[in-house]
This record gives C-alpha cells, structure tokens and sequence, in this order.
C-alpha cells in the first residue's frame, strides 16, 4: 500500500469520499450532539411525566385495569401498544390513537401510573424541537428515501475513514505521533486534521457503520414480516380483530415459557402489519446488560388455550439491535453520554480541518507542501493531501 | 524545528500509538454492554483516552509556538 501511484489512488478516495458525505456527516454528527442528551434535554422539558412517590410499597394494579383506565380517559381511542420503561419502573405507557392505523403526528402515548391508574400526562410524538432535530437526523424529513440516502453517505464515511488511516502514515513518517506544527496555519490544520481523525478513528467507524445499519430498521423489519410471519399467521390472515383478551394472563404464559425475560412491550390485536388481528405480541428482553439489547416477539393467541408461538429472531435483527446501542451511546449512563459527545466533538473538528485543507489546496495548489522541510519523502505529489 | 531532517519512521512505529487506542476505544465500546457499575467505568475511562490524547497533543502543540 506504499506505492506513490497506489497511495495517489487512495487519497483520491479519501478526497472524494469524505467531500460528497461531509455536508451529510457534519448535519449528522450536529444533530446529533443534543439527540445523545434527549433523555436529558426532555427531562427538562416537561415531556416525561413521573409516578409521584407513595407512601409505603404500592402493589402494582393488574395490567388490564390500568389499559382500561386509558381507555376511559379516551373513549372511542383504539390501543395500539402498552410499553413498559426501564427508568420508570412504576410508570405504563399506552400508546393510542385515533385511528386503527397509527397517523404521523396523530397517535400518542398516554403515562399511566401503573399503581393506582392515573393518567399522569400525554406524550405527543413529532411535536416538540427534539423530534425534529431527531427526524432531521434520521431522515432529513425525507422518510425512508432520505433514511437510504444517509445508510448510504454512511457507507461512503466509513470507505472515506478507511482511506484516511491509509494516508495517515506517509504524513508520519518523519513526524512523531501526535506532532501539531505551527508553523502555517495549512500545516497546524493539516497536523491536527490527522490527529484527530486518527484517535477517534475506532469511535467513529462504530458509530458510522451501526448508524449505517440503522438506516436499514425499516426495510429489515419489513422483511421479517414479509418473510417469517406470515407462514405463522396464514391461519389467521383476514380474519376480524378479535377482543383482546387478559394482558396479565398473556404475560403470564409468556413468563413461564421465558422466565429470565423482562417485559418490555405488548402489540395489541390489529389488522395492521405490525400485529395479528388475533395475537397479543408480548416482547420480552432479557436481563443481562447483554441480552436486555435483544427484544424477542411472542404470539399470545386471544384464545388463550392455544401453546404460544415464539418465532425465531433472524440474524439481522439481532444485528439491528445490537447496534442501535453502539450508534446511540446510551447504554453507559450520563459519563458515557458525555465522552460520547465529546468524541462528536472531536469529529466535527476532523471535518471543518478537513474541509479547510481541501479549500486550501484549490486555492494555493500544492507549493505550500514543497517549502515544509519534513515534507514526507513518499509524497512528492500534492494530490496526496487529506482533504 | 530547524533540527535535521528526521529519520524515517517505520510503518509499525507509526501505527503503534494508533493501534493501541484503537484497541482500547474499542474495549471501551464493549465493556458498557457487558454490564453495570465496574464496566461502565472502564468504558468511561477507555472512551475519554482518544479525546484527552487529542487535546493534550493539541496543546503541548500550541505551548510549543508560543516562545517565539
């Protein structure tokens, strides 16, 4: 790989790469500094509602009671999901809306205390700043096109991170690590343009590729249930959307068959492709740090005489979800958050300098390089330049 | 630096220091997964060696500029 021509060929990638998906990464690696704090940030913002503290230890209420409060507070509503979250133990999530199918914008969830059934505020998705940001994120509002797109740029970051180590060492080799000249602002740029693009090198190729994998959610999970439910459910496909039957028996029959799980979601019957018109799906994760990345779907028939069906997880969403942590960085706590941020930090610097460097190639042509002494002897092209 | 021209590095002197940040951002990535409390820390503290080492070079950098 030290061949001039070779490593022409590969600055040139690097250049080229890294100039069609800088706009894109520099929007990503912006919106997605306040989204690393969402939690945070709506904590702030009112949009969390929490159980208020009791007195004395508060029995859980069943859960079909709490479901039928919601439905009190919304007649007419349908139940789409009950959701249960880790960091707020005492508290139900029922996401309604007023449709079967769930509108954008229209469907919301409703906080339910799940001791004593009281509706402890509304949340409303796609409202507030943080949505936006997050959609911009996501999809530059675009939906699944623009998801694409930004899978896309994500694979060109990562050709583009790969190209950069490659040129790293012809820079290196009559300078030590971490060496910043300033002599010339070209040279001080240049210099920390390859420091800092090495060290968050590992970081930032997770956080690209998972984030690449992401932009794959909607087609993989669309493929599962293209693919691996629909042999499960021929038997019921069309048929009217039955009752939902007793949630607390459903997890209870789902708890003895996986008795390490922990409850995390239930899909209401529907006739919607997320469902069965005559399922409860119980997904259930399991306890370890590990395992609890992992959601896996259980079919609870309304009859609940019938053995529950347990599909397998295929690799690639084991995959999806195993990465969803590793792009987000929220499974290390607020100190993880925060190093997570920086190192965003660390990687906008790495594309400005980069940019920079390129601007500064047009407009200068390479005669800068030829007056620095510790001109690498490999490079005597200018076109060898990270940009 | 009006020292004489450098000796050349060799490929595996260059890619010492990053390779071995790299392994431990990449443990740093892992050990959070693996669960809670002594993880979590060698995860924060893994994960803010490329940001320090990124800072502090930066700086011993500008240091270095400022006696002229």
């Amino acid at each position: 790989m030290t061949g001039t021509r070779a490593l022409r060929i590969w600055s040139k990638v690097h250049t080229w790469t890294s100039l069609i998906s800088m706009l894109f990464m520099l929007m990503l690696c912006l919106t997605g500094l306040p989204l690393i704090f969402h939690e945070e940030i709506e904590e702030l913002t009112q949009q969390q509602f929490a159980a208020p503290n009791l007195p004395g230890n508060v029995p859980a209420a069943p859960v079909d009671d709490v479901v039928r409060a919601a439905q009190q507070a919304r007649p007419g509503d349908h139940v789409l999901f009950v959701t249960w979250r880790d960091e707020q133990p005492d508290t139900v999530v029922v996401s309604m809306s007023p449709t079967p199918k769930p509108m954008r914008g229209k469907f919301y969830r409703l906080v339910m205390d799940g001791r004593t059934k009281a509706v402890l505020g509304e949340e409303r998705p796609q409202q507030g700043v943080m949505d936006i940001i997050l959609l911009l994120h996501k999809n530059m509002l675009l939906e699944l096109p623009g998801e694409l797109f930004l899978g896309a740029m994500g694979l060109l970051l990562v050709v583009s991170i790969v190209s950069g180590v490659v040129v790293y060492a012809p820079f290196m080799r009559r300078l030590d690590f971490g060496t910043v000249r300033q002599r010339s602002r070209r040279l001080k740029w240049l210099d920390l343009h390859n420091l800092f693009g090495i060290v968050t090198t590992v970081w930032l190729f997770v956080v690209g590729i998972t984030g690449a994998i992401n932009t794959l959610a909607m087609p993989m999970y669309d493929y599962w249930r293209g693919q691996v439910l629909p042999p499960l459910l021929a038997p019921y496909r069309g048929a009217p959307v039955a009752q939902p039957s007793s949630l607390d028996q459903a997890v209870a029959r789902v708890r003895a068959a996986m008795p390490e799980g922990r409850l995390s979601s239930i899909t209401m019957p529907t006739a919607e492709n997320f469902g069965s018109p005559r399922h409860l799906v119980v997904w259930m994760k399991g306890n370890s740090a590990l395992t609890a990345l992992i959601a896996t779907p259980t079919l609870v028939d309304v009859d609940q005489t019938v053995p529950v069906l347990v599909p397998q997880m295929p690799w690639y969403l084991t995959l999806l979800q195993m990465s969803r942590p590793l792009h987000f960085g929220d499974y290390g706590g607020l100190p993880l958050k925060i190093v997570w941020g920086l190192l965003d930090l660390v990687c906008i610097v790495v594309l400005i300098t980069g940019l920079y460097l390129w601007v500064a190639k047009q407009r200068f042509g390479g005669h800068a390089r030829s007056r620095t002494a510790t001109q690498p002897a490999e490079v005597q092209s200018t076109d060898a330049r990270p940009a | 630096m009006s020292k004489p021209r450098r000796a050349s590095h060799t490929t595996a002197q260059i890619f010492a220091a990053p390779l071995a940040i790299g392994v431990i951002t990449a443990l740093g990535l892992t050990t959070a997964l693996l669960g809670d409390g002594l993880w979590d820390w060698i995860s924060w503290i893994a994960l803010a060696l490329p940001v320090a080492v990124a800072v502090v070079y930066w700086q011993i950098g500008v240091k270095r500029a400022e006696p002229r």
